[in-house]
């Protein structure tokens, strides 16, 4: 047991010593300073210029939402199309046919917005060409498109007064360039040398110690993988994801995995502080991020490695904690931490079934979703952070007598509507969509669909429950993972799904970046005595009672009837 | 005028007046401009439509009684909130009654011949009658009928009606002196003014109809406030309407009161309920301390601002520097130079100039009589050339300050003797003024001037330092002199030799920095200043044009009230916020009173979330909304008094608050709704 939880701290510290020097280098490479990246440049120009982008040109920031909400929208269309008629296209040695509308319009989506929620598997759902040209294509601009928002909102905060929050095309091509593809190739090598496959040949056979013969699904899968990490994605080459043993050989692997998905969200807090000049803020940032996570996820790793009461009760001895669900090679530990990881961070990728983590581990999963910015996905998590922020600068300044101000600038009227805006999306998707699949499960239990809403569920009752809640706090927070348990391939599902993720994608990003771009835009209060420093532990805390609050407050009733429910009657 | 500062907050007059105005309020056109209240309201109205349904048959709602009794809870909740409003109101307006009342019709010298150059003729008419623009004579003893601008006269006054100062005070034609106040009392002379505003326009007016309601604005942070507000209505209506499917999931029923309940119970109705009254108290707190405020914005950005700008003499010093010295030049006989001295002083009628006479007087020296006539010209002091003096019998006497003595010296090709030059200096190192007298050009001597200062002002500077405003002494002095004084006192920043341009380079100048600034100012030419500042006190003794500039209106005339209405301003935001928190946390202990309450029948494991041990369901969720009705009368006293502030710095000011109302608003409810709980047990 002490082996496993050295793993989770070796993993966790691992993650921030590589996130220090990789957040310096994002730094510099957004300022425009000396890296040894310069050699890329010529490539950028090219691009430039092929595209016709004038790489000095400022945005404002509705210039700056207009350029990458285009850009989103062509993606859209051309990964819907190409999924659509996948089976007639080339590269598809298994011969996989198309995706049905449905499915394409929840896929095509999903891999948009970074959430990555698979309701195909992709043994069978997807080509080589698309899983390459699309799912592959789609997880590395989503992660760049998170990324250069959030540089956006770095440049407003940076200057006293400016109307420039840079230029999309020049941020997100340079965060391609010098930050994800050289990362994603280390990635992908490392994965290869582990026995990850990187072939373009199709199934192969392999008869198994009993003398069955079981087809082994291959395909050029380790810069995917790599890729679905690094980029906070979490869609896997295989149905089982990183549980299964060619996405995840080993427990090198899974350290490679799990550090490389906390990798980039970390390193762009350190990043702000020096991008910024505002060191200490972004390190009260980190802190009060890291003791979000390990408040949930001290007693989901507790919870795993104790084991379930139930089967204790029947007498069975569990000395390597809860294995249901659970890879023998990886072990609880390192499955719970991966767990909360996975969820804080909204990449989403599994390497344990979630349907069978204790109930107090569900629960500390589906509260890292529905607050989402405990380091959170790519760029987002703090764009997301940003919206607590200001709520709790709000409240904090009246509090303090004086009108709530954020880094020099008045919060008014406009950016809390905003916030608040935000804040309220959340709360309506998740529990709009739960309430109205739980109408339809128990009112229209037997209406005649493609899957009868009285067979979506694998469990009753409350883990029944959680299961739908799992599913649209996954799909809003753009995470992507399943509770699994859910027949979700159907088009109640798919749709509502693909719904939830888009409208909690697009407002959580335009909304910061609009609060920022009206922040910076205002004129700039110099600090005094009287003014709330927000660099401060006080603030901090002040922040993380706002999240705690906000979130308690928000879903407890759901958290009531599913997991915790769960856990009273378990105990 | 003792209820002007009685600082009781209830009386019995008033809350029947409260009363009364609650029910009225009950209307939906008024109801609908508070929209978390207003929310609430509709919820009552539902639940009587579920006791009317009851009636009818309907059995799965629960008792009659239970539903009416929370119907009744419902009920009292909206009109707490109602009265809160209401009394804060009924306050803000006693007190401004009680000040209009001062101006009741009285009978008005009208002068009938306002065209005629010497407009003598007068006849009576009531004080009602008179418009702007008309003149009216007052003489000694009457009671000045309306707010006006004396154009010809001086008189001593009795302002105690609206100061509570019994010190009279003099107001004369011309200068920044010349404002009167209807309901003040001529003491001596007589003095024709010009009426100023038509009645019911005045600044009190305008203050009584922006407590009543009528006119009343939100302020920026209000409206921020109100939306944050909604928003957290919005999601705990989502939360209970998702309920609905939840619970059908969970197979349990949930009556139409519960969901009702626990959506009242969760909505922020403490802070809703009371965020108009704080508001309108600000106002009312504002008045208390004898500042028209012309507007609710203007009492919130007081909270806000970072630089004061305050005039030296009479904030920082007390009232006027005085001539304490004559020291005459080497060769010049000190009893010519004292003669020059109270001559040059004749036409100056500043008190500085008046001082002058005084000491030359108690030294034995006459003051001799002149009139301004061929033979003899008064030379006025303006802010161009900074001397004064007078002509007369072929002498040209000059007295003004060094540098202005000293260029006129010079240029008229003479010397400015050494020793008076080393006087000069002394004096201003040692926080004198000099005043630098010369004839014909030829250097005298010079007068030392001194400044008293405040007892106890340094501290307050202190205090404003922590708040983390910057001070700014305004004065004419030179730079030397500003120095030492501003050291003394413990301004920040300090303004010599300022004209009045002066005044408004350095407001522009802190805007352009991103800061708010307040300046307090009574001369017409203080008016463009007063305009530019973010908060801008007019002396109510002041100019109308200074008056009509600022958006405060201080009736002490009191220039260290800048400091009070900093602090009025940050009570106020510091009680929206404050009471923001602990409304919300006072949520946490809600959930676990009614969700339980709600699940427990047909989820059993839920009673270990009953932490407070609550009797039984019905009682957990009557409990938790008899505290959420009960808590917004037993807030009013806070609200309308104000969250007291201190100047301990933002960071641990919040920490304060924090703990105070958000930790206090967590616990004190767990405690509350098991007391009610207990106390229910002895009815059911």
């Amino acid at each position: 047991m002490n082996t496993e939880i050295t793993g989770i701290i070796a993993s966790f510290l691992i993650t921030v010593l590589l996130a220090i020097p990789l957040g310096r280098y994002i730094a510099k490479v957004y300022a425009g300073e000396k890296t040894f990246t310069d050699f890329l440049s010529p490539l950028e120009r090219f691009i430039y210029k092929f595209c016709h982008v004038d790489p000095k040109k400022g945005m404002g920031w509705k210039e700056f939402l207009k350029a990458m909400l285009t850009i989103n929208l062509l993606w859209l269309i051309y990964a819907f199309v190409l999924l659509l008629f996948q089976g007639h296209l080339p590269l598809n040695p298994d011969k996989n046919p198309d995706m049905p509308a449905d499915l394409t319009f929840n896929t095509a989506i999903s891999f948009l917005v970074n959430c990555n929620l698979q309701d195909y598997s992709g043994e069978t759902g997807v080509t080589y060409l698309t899983q390459l040209f699309v799912i592959t294509f789609l997880q590395f601009v989503s992660a760049a498109t998170g990324i250069a928002c959030l540089v956006a909102v770095f440049n407003g905060l940076k200057e006293k007064t400016t109307k420039n929050l840079g230029n999309f095309w020049v941020i997100f091509t340079q965060t391609m360039t010098r930050i994800l593809l050289p990362l994603a190739l280390i990635m992908a090598i490392l994965l290869v040398f582990n026995g990850t496959p990187a072939s373009f040949d199709g199934k192969d056979t392999i008869t198994t110690l009993q003398g069955d013969t079981v087809q082994v699904s291959r395909g050029p899968a380790a810069g995917m993988i790599a890729i679905k990490h690094l980029g906070t994605n979490g869609g896997g080459w295989f149905g089982a994801n990183s549980a299964h043993p060619l996405e995840n050989p080993n427990y090198f692997t899974n350290m490679l995995e799990i550090t490389a998905q906390v990798l980039i969200p970390v390193a762009l807090l350190f990043a702000m502080g020096i991008y910024i000049r505002r060191k200490k803020f972004a390190y009260v940032v980190f802190g009060i991020m890291t003791v979000g996570m390990l408040c949930l996820m001290l007693p989901t790793v507790i919870s795993e490695i104790r084991g379930n009461p139930e089967i204790t009760r029947m007498g069975v001895l569990q000395a390597t904690g809860a294995m249901e669900g659970k890879e023998v090679r990886l072990g609880p530990a390192a499955s719970g931490y991966w767990s909360i990881m996975t969820t804080i961070i909204s990449t989403g990728s599994v390497n344990s079934m979630h349907d069978s983590s204790m109930p107090v581990s569900g629960l500390m999963q589906m509260l890292g979703m529905m607050i989402n910015s405990f380091y959170g996905g790519c760029g987002v998590g703090f764009l997301n952070y940003l919206i607590y922020i200001i709520i709790a600068v709000f409240i904090a300044g009246l509090m303090i007598g004086r009108t709530p101000e954020f880094m020099g600038h008045k919060v008014e009227a406009r950016e809390v509507k905003i916030a608040a805006l935000v804040t309220l999306l959340s709360a309506f998707v998740i529990k709009g969509f739960t309430a109205l699949a739980a109408y339809y499960f128990v009112h229209h239990a037997n209406a005649d669909w493609a899957v009868k809403p009285a067979n979506w569920l694998n469990n009753p009752g409350y883990h029944g429950f959680s299961e739908m809640l799992y599913q649209f706090t996954s799909t809003n927070a753009n995470n992507g993972s399943g509770f699994e348990g859910l027949s979700d391939n159907n088009p109640f599902w798919n749709i509502t799904g693909g719904l939830a993720m888009i409208l909690g994608r697009f407002l959580p990003i335009i909304g910061p970046v609009a609060i920022v771009g009206l922040l910076a835009g205002k004129k700039y209060i110099p600090e005094s005595q009287g003014t709330l420093k927000v660099d401060s532990y006080t603030f901090g805390v002040m922040t993380f009672a706002v999240i705690i609050i906000i979130t308690a407050l928000s879903y407890f009733p759901p958290l009531v009837l599913g997991p915790i429910a769960e856990y009273l009657n378990m105990h | 005028m003792q209820n002007v500062n009685s600082n009781k907050l209830l009386n019995a007059s008033l809350v029947k007046e409260a009363l009364k105005q609650s029910i009225i309020k009950l209307k939906p056109a008024t109801m609908i401009r508070n929209p978390v209240m207003f929310t609430v309201y509709l919820g009552t109205i539902i639940l009587l439509g579920v006791c009317v349904w009851i009636m009818a048959g309907e059995n799965s709602q629960g008792s009659l009684g239970y539903n009416f009794t929370i119907f009744i809870i419902l009920l009292v909740t909206v009109l707490f909130a109602n009265f809160a409003e209401a009394i804060a109101e009924a306050r803000g307006k006693a007190q401004a009654e009680s000040l209009r009342k001062t101006r009741e019709d009285t009978p008005a010298k009208k002068i009938t011949d306002p065209h005629s150059k010497d407009k003598t003729k007068w006849g009576i008419v009531q004080s009602s009658s008179l418009r702007k623009g008309d003149i009216f004579l007052c003489e000694a003893g009457d009671v000045i009928p309306m707010d006006g601008e004396i154009i010809e006269g001086i008189a001593t006054i009795d302002e105690s009606a609206i100061t509570g100062e019994s010190a009279p005070v003099i107001r004369e034609s011309g200068g920044d002196k010349s404002s009167v106040t209807g309901g003040t009392k001529v003491l001596s002379d007589s003095i024709k003014v010009r009426v100023t505003t038509d009645p019911g326009e005045s600044f009190l007016d305008k203050m009584i109809a922006l407590v009543e309601g009528a006119s009343r604005q939100k302020t920026p942070n209000e409206i921020a406030l109100t939306i944050l507000l909604a928003s957290f209505t919005i999601i705990f209506l989502l939360v209970c309407v998702t309920l609905k499917p939840f619970a059908d999931y969970a197979n349990t029923p949930i009556t139409i009161a519960a969901f009702i309940s626990l959506y009242v119970c969760l909505i922020p109705t403490t802070i809703g309920g009371l965020l108009s009254a704080i508001g309108i108290a600000g106002m009312d707190r504002a008045l208390r301390a004898n500042v028209i405020a012309k507007s609710g914005k203007a009492v919130e950005t007081a909270g806000d601002l970072d630089t004061l700008l305050l005039d030296k003499t009479g904030t920082i010093t007390i009232g006027n520097r005085k001539a304490t010295h004559f020291y005459p030049t080497g060769k010049i006989d000190e009893a010519v130079f004292v003669e020059a001295c109270i001559l040059g002083s004749l036409a100056d009628e500043t008190p500085e100039g008046r001082s002058i006479i005084e000491l030359g007087n108690s030294k034995g020296y006459k003051t001799p009589s002149l009139q301004a006539d061929g033979g003899t010209r008064f030379v006025p002091f303006s802010a161009e050339t900074r001397f004064s003096g007078v002509d007369v019998n072929g002498m040209e006497i000059r007295k003004g300050a060094f540098d202005a003595i000293l260029n006129q010296v010079r240029k008229a090709g003479k010397a400015f003797p050494d020793d008076t030059e080393q006087q000069v200096k002394t004096i201003s190192s040692n926080g004198g003024t000099p005043l630098v007298v010369s004839r014909n050009s030829e250097v005298l001597g010079v007068i030392e001037l001194q400044d008293i200062i405040k007892p106890g002002i340094s501290e307050r500077f202190m205090r404003l330092r922590k708040m983390g405003v910057k001070t700014v002494m305004v004065t004419g002095d030179n730079p030397l002199t500003a120095k030492f004084i501003a050291n003394k006192a413990g301004v920040d920043d300090f303004i010599a030799e300022a004209k009045p341009e002066d005044k408004m380079n350095y407001i522009r100048k802190e805007q352009t920095g991103g800061k708010l600034v307040a300046m307090m100012g009574d001369g017409t030419n203080d008016a463009p200043a007063l305009a530019q500042a973010d908060v801008g006190v007019a002396m109510n003794s002041g100019t109308q044009a200074a008056k009509e500039a600022g958006n405060m209106v201080d009736l002490d005339n009191d220039p260290t009230k800048l400091i009070e209405i900093v602090e009025i301003g940050k009570q106020l935001l510091m009680t929206r916020g404050t009471l923001t928190t602990f409304s919300i946390a006072n949520d946490v202990a809600k959930y676990f009173a009614i969700v339980p309450a709600l699940f427990i029948a047909t989820i059993p494991a839920l009673q270990s979330l009953n932490i407070m041990g609550l009797r039984s369901p019905q009682s957990a969720i009557l409990s938790a909304v008899i505290f959420n009705a009960i808590i917004i009368p037993i807030l009013i006293p806070l609200a309308l008094r104000g969250v007291a502030y201190r100047p301990i710095g933002a960071g641990p000011l919040l920490r304060r608050n924090l703990f105070i109302y958000g930790l206090g608003g967590i616990i004190v409810p767990f405690i509350g709704i098991k007391l009610i709980d207990l106390i229910l047990a002895l009815f059911m």
